[in-house]
């Protein structure tokens, strides 16, 4: 253990790595020297941070690249950037990434009657009915998708 | 009675990390390799029970067990470290005192969790696997020696289900009587043979050895070691790590370097690395160390090793004055004609950079420096390491690690996101 060895000392330097969300600072307008402050200083708000919209447990969220058409009617395309939380339970009808057999796969969770289905939203995808024997197991519920153009 | 410590320990980590995006892995025997490829540094479960043992050359264990289906990982420092603050930051949910013990590991204060400790424990050890996928054991008792033996009895107990508790005297008894002296925490080969010398050969008898007579015969980490046995703490939890008292950046070559041009690249790379994480810290530093040597494990090659310090008049944080003074000292120790297989650059002192002191021809670094070292941070974290660098640093890189088995940076690099169809 030469090189690759951590020592507790080093562990800081790894939990800076942590995800940098926006550094923005409001611009303070008002300094001594310039007169009266400006009448909007009581109302200064934080810039928009989308971190705040797409990641409630920053701890538990991760994100994965769609890269299929099976989720199409859903608005899951190829290339998006699809918000995964793990803290998040599956209920009937939310949108898991889920494992079967070993290989990922994002589809619409439904609790019926006969068991678990995971459904595809494009009729060229067929659905997957969930057995005992399917080793399934939901790696985290999707939450958002993000996109740009 | 002592407030009880927990330690939790993340189990296999690195193998852990590596299944959590690649779940065919699981089951499988993972070793993950050091820098630069080079030896055994953490394994599975299923790689254990093929007995392949830390620090084995990777070569070796190739060639042993060809044909076991191994699976080998470069190691991917980036993964782990960000599922172990992701980790850490569910633990600090759990206790307000938090000690980060290393990458994988961290001693919780449960004080006013008593008569609930094992239920606190369980929910855990269950949110931290659910949340980021990494299952660990949890170990708790009174002393942090005493949370280790519990958290080694947690680990190889199936039954324990991951989490032990050893508050009566009777379950510390019971845990110790199944371990060896050198099962405990600090204890390495050879103070084993001092004590068991003494006529202490089990953790038992060692807690119930006379503190004196030990001290007397090794030294005051022993006498320590007893009382942490016997339930008094004696080390405290520490829950803000000091400040580093020097900074280091060294990597052993990938393949051996006899050009100049890449020894300066990769000494100035070295540096804007250091430099970057002092700065991370809010430090500078008014001296630094340059050292480059040949293999020393190869006696039939010309060897040659070479150090230098470089004394700044002025302490700085700035990237470009730290390489231009490590350039300097790498032109004090260079020769020609040998092969180089290793070289570092060491801050060995730091001190805050707001308390620099100037000097009657220079000044601490201005604010301009400043705003450029804290861009180039910023745009090295977004976009990767080394997306921005001193000209002396870039370059072909031949001379990088050996990293043949690396899995992709799921959690911090855009480009390397999972794909799922």
């Amino acid at each position: 253990m030469k090189d690759g060895s951590l020592r507790a000392g080093d562990i800081n330097a790894f939990l800076d790595i942590s995800a940098h969300t926006t550094a923005a600072v409001p611009l303070a307008s008002t300094s001594a020297a310039c007169g009266f402050p400006s009448p909007a200083d009581d109302y200064m708000d934080r810039p928009l941070d989308f971190n705040d919209l797409l990641v409630k447990n920053p701890a538990a969220t991760f994100a994965v690249r769609i890269s299929g058409e099976s989720m199409r009617d859903k608005g899951l395309y190829p290339g998006d950037i699809a918000v995964v939380d793990r803290a998040r339970s599956a209920v009937s009808g939310s949108i898991v990434l889920g494992l079967v057999g070993g290989e990922f796969t994002i589809k619409t969770y439904r609790m019926k009657a006969g068991g678990i289905v995971l459904e595809a939203a494009n009729p060229d995808f067929p659905d997957i009915v969930i057995t005992e024997a399917s080793a399934f197991e939901v790696w985290g519920v999707v939450t958002g998708i993000i996109r740009t153009f | 009675m002592a407030r009880p410590i927990a330690l939790v320990d993340c189990n296999n980590f690195y193998a852990s990390c590596e299944r959590l995006f690649q779940p065919q892995l699981r089951g499988l025997p993972i070793v993950v390799l050091s820098n630069n490829d080079g030896c055994v540094i953490a394994r599975s479960n299923e790689a254990k029970a093929l007995g392949i043992v830390m620090g084995d050359p990777w070569h070796l264990v190739k060639d042993r067990h060809a044909g076991s289906g191994i699976v080998v990982r470069s190691s991917n420092y980036t993964l782990y470290g960000d599922l172990s603050a992701r980790v850490m930051r569910v633990l600090s949910d759990f206790s307000p005192e938090l000690e980060v013990y290393s990458i994988d590991e961290a001693f919780l204060g449960l004080g006013g969790f008593e008569g609930r400790l094992e239920a606190h424990a369980r929910q855990l050890r269950a949110t931290v696997l659910q949340w980021t996928g990494i299952p660990v054991s949890v170990g708790i008792a009174p002393t942090k020696t005493l949370a280790k033996v519990a958290n080694r009895t947690a680990k190889k107990d199936p039954a324990s289900g991951g989490v032990c508790v050893l508050l009566t005297r009777a379950a510390q008894d019971e845990a110790l009587g199944r371990l060896e002296l050198t099962d405990l925490w600090g204890v390495a080969g050879r103070m084993a043979e001092r004590l068991t010398a003494l006529g202490i050969a089990t953790p038992l008898q060692l807690r119930d050895a006379d503190p004196t007579i030990v001290r007397r015969h090794t030294s005051v980490v022993m006498e320590r070691m007893i009382h942490e046995l016997r339930g008094t703490p004696c080390l405290d939890l520490e829950r803000h790590s000091p400040d580093r008292k020097s900074i280091m950046a060294t990597r052993s070559f990938g393949r051996p370097v006899a050009l100049r041009r890449e020894m300066e690249e990769a000494v100035a790379s070295h540096t804007a690395r250091a430099a970057e994480k002092m700065r991370r810290q809010g430090l500078a530093t008014a001296s630094l160390i340059v050292f480059a040597h040949t293999n020393r494990y190869r006696p039939d090659q010309p060897q040659y090793g070479g150090t230098r310090p470089v004394q700044l008049t002025v302490a700085t944080a700035d990237t470009g004055r730290l390489t231009r003074a490590a350039m300097f000292g790498l032109d004090c120790i260079w020769r020609d004609g040998f092969s180089y297989k290793k070289a570092g650059v060491v801050f060995p002192t730091l001190i805050k950079a707001g308390a620099v002191q100037g000097s009657l021809f220079l000044h601490p670094d201005d604010p301009r420096s400043k705003t450029l070292m804290a861009s180039i941070d910023a745009l090295n974290r977004r976009y990767g390491r080394g997306t921005i660098a001193y000209g002396t640093a870039t370059g072909a890189k031949g001379w990088t690690l050996r990293a043949e088995h690396l899995s992709a940076r799921y959690t911090t690099r855009w480009g390397d996101l999972l794909a799922v169809r």
